[in-house]
């Protein structure tokens, strides 16, 4: 099994991209950043429908792209598979036919890889829409589609560019639940590129931050979504995220018992986050006794006047010491008289509170 | 459908005065034409030598040019729309040229490359083949004025549907040849359509560089157009008998693809 390493540089009028990535077989690279970053032309110079100026791809032994030295393999020689934002079913074939096309493609008998394609549409639960055509499926449907195709072609390398995002509401959990148990299993490396920090906490075992063309932050997601350092990820991560082996109806975090509801399907014991957002938070001096809400003891770091509402920081008064942030009415600020360095109790109805399934970290990352 | 439905918004009624007109000018003259047909001498005409002859002449030669016009100019148009150097643009305007040019002098044009004067005719010339005034030069001709149809429509549709198909297949391991077959062409099938028909109808028309280049001899290069041309100086009964069979041919080419692939909609 063979880790991708890549070193890419990529100039055009007013826009530089420069990033580093390794990625490790089995691990999950998330590359967050806003619009214009340059993810998707990271993305397109891994795939090789870009080439990059300078710089060397490789997975494993296998140089994929090297300008210096005038390599550049064609993206139908990489095994790269891609799952975009839109589904993009080849309309003219069947949905059995657009999964056996990669086999096909690699010289695969007909009936060997319909086969194949029908075992690949089992494993994302869309084995009895083989018959039916693109068109006939719905967004949610098709992405399921899309995602057994890229599979089937067994590819080196995989990339998933915002693959949630074209879905509506209703359908993208399910679907970020299959990706979920989907690349939990796959044993290559793959890279996602998002802009929902939901998408990285559920799948990915890394991240980067790409902001103009640039890397700037990067590591184990749980690091640096609950300690953003740059301005960009704090934003991103304005979430509030606690982690834990799932419970029945929520997780525990740090032996402390939080209660939500299950965004996606998780089995207890399985690493569980739970998310919520900051306006949901409420400040107590006290615990509050004997209430189906979540209490969680903080010590607060900073207060940050943010138009009609203080942002309160606070670092978690538990084993792992996690920043979390509240924002309250400066109403409710001059009540409690809150200053830096005090013990608080942030407090959050369960109905707020979404579990999502954590990436397992197959790579142990 | 929507066919009984009123639109949105309905045109000024000024423009309907021009658009009777318009509608006027295509339909009158065709009724015009069936008005002065012989009824006594109709059925001879259309059974004698001289329309039959020029009847299946025309046939074969648009549909030979059809195909050729498909086999090189499709090719054409996905080198067009897909490949990215920098003469592309002239190219393209290049091949507008029989759009715009007047068929005779295509026809002219043909002749004084391929006749056994002209430098390409002369070296065929040496090894016997003669082009000018056979039903090949016939065909030559209605491909030179009909093809750009087929490559200008399909390099449209080529260049509106945006290459992320031929990406995806490319990312599951399909090479150019195998991609080009199993996405691409089945993806412009629709334009292709109505590019065919387009190419067929114009061909079938042709006249001035057929003329011009291949000459009217009956049976072998005097077409459906140039018989109508020649027997309207002598006898115009039975000019209109085959002007009969050359609308009768369009209606046909008309209904068999249906007006959504004559309206390039596919």
């Amino acid at each position: 099994m063979s880790g991708l390493h890549a070193e890419v540089e990529f100039h055009r009028p007013g826009f530089e991209l420069r990033a580093e990535l390794a990625v490790a077989p089995g691990e999950v690279l998330a590359v967050l950043g806003p619009n214009g970053a340059g993810k998707s032309t990271l993305l397109a110079v891994l795939s090789g429908l870009v080439r990059p100026d300078r710089g060397r791809i490789a997975l494993g032994e296998r140089v994929w792209s090297d300008p210096q030295r005038a390599v550049d393999v064609p993206t139908h020689r990489r095994g790269v598979g891609l799952l975009a934002q839109h589904p993009l079913l080849f309309p003219n074939l069947s949905v059995l036919e657009n999964v056996a096309f990669g086999p096909r493609a690699a010289g695969t008998r007909k009936r060997a890889a319909h086969d194949l394609a029908r075992s690949w549409l089992s494993d994302v639960d869309a084995a009895e829409l083989a018959e039916r055509r693109p068109a006939a499926l719905s967004g949610g449907q098709a992405q399921r589609v899309a995602l057994a195709r890229a599979l089937a072609a067994a590819p080196d390398l995989l990339l998933l560019d915002e693959p949630l995002a074209a879905l509506d509401v209703t359908a993208a959990p399910a679907i970020r639940s299959l990706l979920h148990r989907v690349l939990d299993a796959h044993r290559r490396p793959t890279v996602l590129v998002t802009h929902d920090v939901l998408d990285a906490v559920v799948l990915a075992d890394r991240v980067a931050v790409l902001v103009d063309g640039r890397i700037i932050e990067h590591g184990p997601t749980r690091e640096v979504l609950a300690r953003p350092k740059a301005a960009f990820t704090a934003r991103i991560a304005g979430l509030n995220l606690l982690t834990g082996p799932a419970r029945d109806g929520g997780l525990e975090f740090d032996g402390l018992p939080l209660q939500g509801r299950g965004a996606e399907p998780v089995q207890p014991g399985e690493p569980a986050a739970a998310v919520c957002s900051p306006s949901a938070v409420a400040v107590h001096r006290q615990r509050p006794e004997a209430s189906p809400r979540n209490a969680v003891p903080v010590v607060l770091t900073a207060l940050e006047p943010r138009g009609d509402v203080v942002r309160l920081r606070a670092e978690t008064r538990t084993e792992s010491q996690v920043a979390v942030a509240a924002d309250v009415t400066p109403a409710a600020v001059a009540e409690l008289r809150l200053s830096p360095g005090e013990d608080v109790y942030f407090v959050v109805k369960a109905a707020e509170v979404a579990i999502h399934p954590l990436s397992g970290g197959s790579s142990g990352a | 459908m929507t066919g009984r439905r009123a639109p949105a918004v309905r045109p000024p009624r000024a423009l309907w005065v021009p658009a009777v007109l318009a509608l006027a000018l295509i339909v009158l003259p065709v009724l015009g034409l069936l008005g002065r047909i012989d009824p006594v001498r109709l059925p001879g005409l259309l059974t004698g030598p001289a329309a039959l002859d020029a009847l299946g002449l025309s046939v074969r030669t648009s549909l030979l040019a059809t195909l050729l016009s498909l086999l090189l100019g499709g090719p054409l148009a996905v080198v067009l729309a897909r490949a990215r150097w920098r003469g592309l643009r002239v190219v393209r305007a290049v091949v507008l040229l029989p759009l715009v040019l007047p068929p005779v002098v295509g026809g002219l044009a043909l002749l004084y490359l391929l006749g056994r004067t002209g430098p390409v005719g002369g070296v065929l010339d040496l090894v016997g083949l003669r082009l000018p005034y056979t039903t090949a030069a016939v065909v030559l001709a209605q491909t030179f004025v009909a093809m750009p149809f087929l490559v200008v429509g399909l390099e449209g549709a080529l260049r509106s549907a945006d290459d992320r198909y031929e990406q995806v297949a490319a990312t599951l391991g399909a090479g150019p040849w195998r991609t080009f077959r199993r996405v691409t062409v089945p993806l412009l099938l629709p334009a292709l359509g109505s590019g065919v028909v387009l190419t067929f109808a114009r061909a079938l028309g042709e006249f001035g560089a057929t003329i011009t280049f291949a000459g009217s001899l009956q049976g072998v290069t005097r077409t459906l157009p140039l018989a109508v041309y020649t027997t309207a100086q002598s006898d115009v009964d039975a000019a209109v008998a085959m002007s009969l069979l050359l609308i009768a041919l369009a209606l046909l080419v008309i209904g068999l693809a249906g007006t959504k692939a004559v309206e390039g909609r596919g």
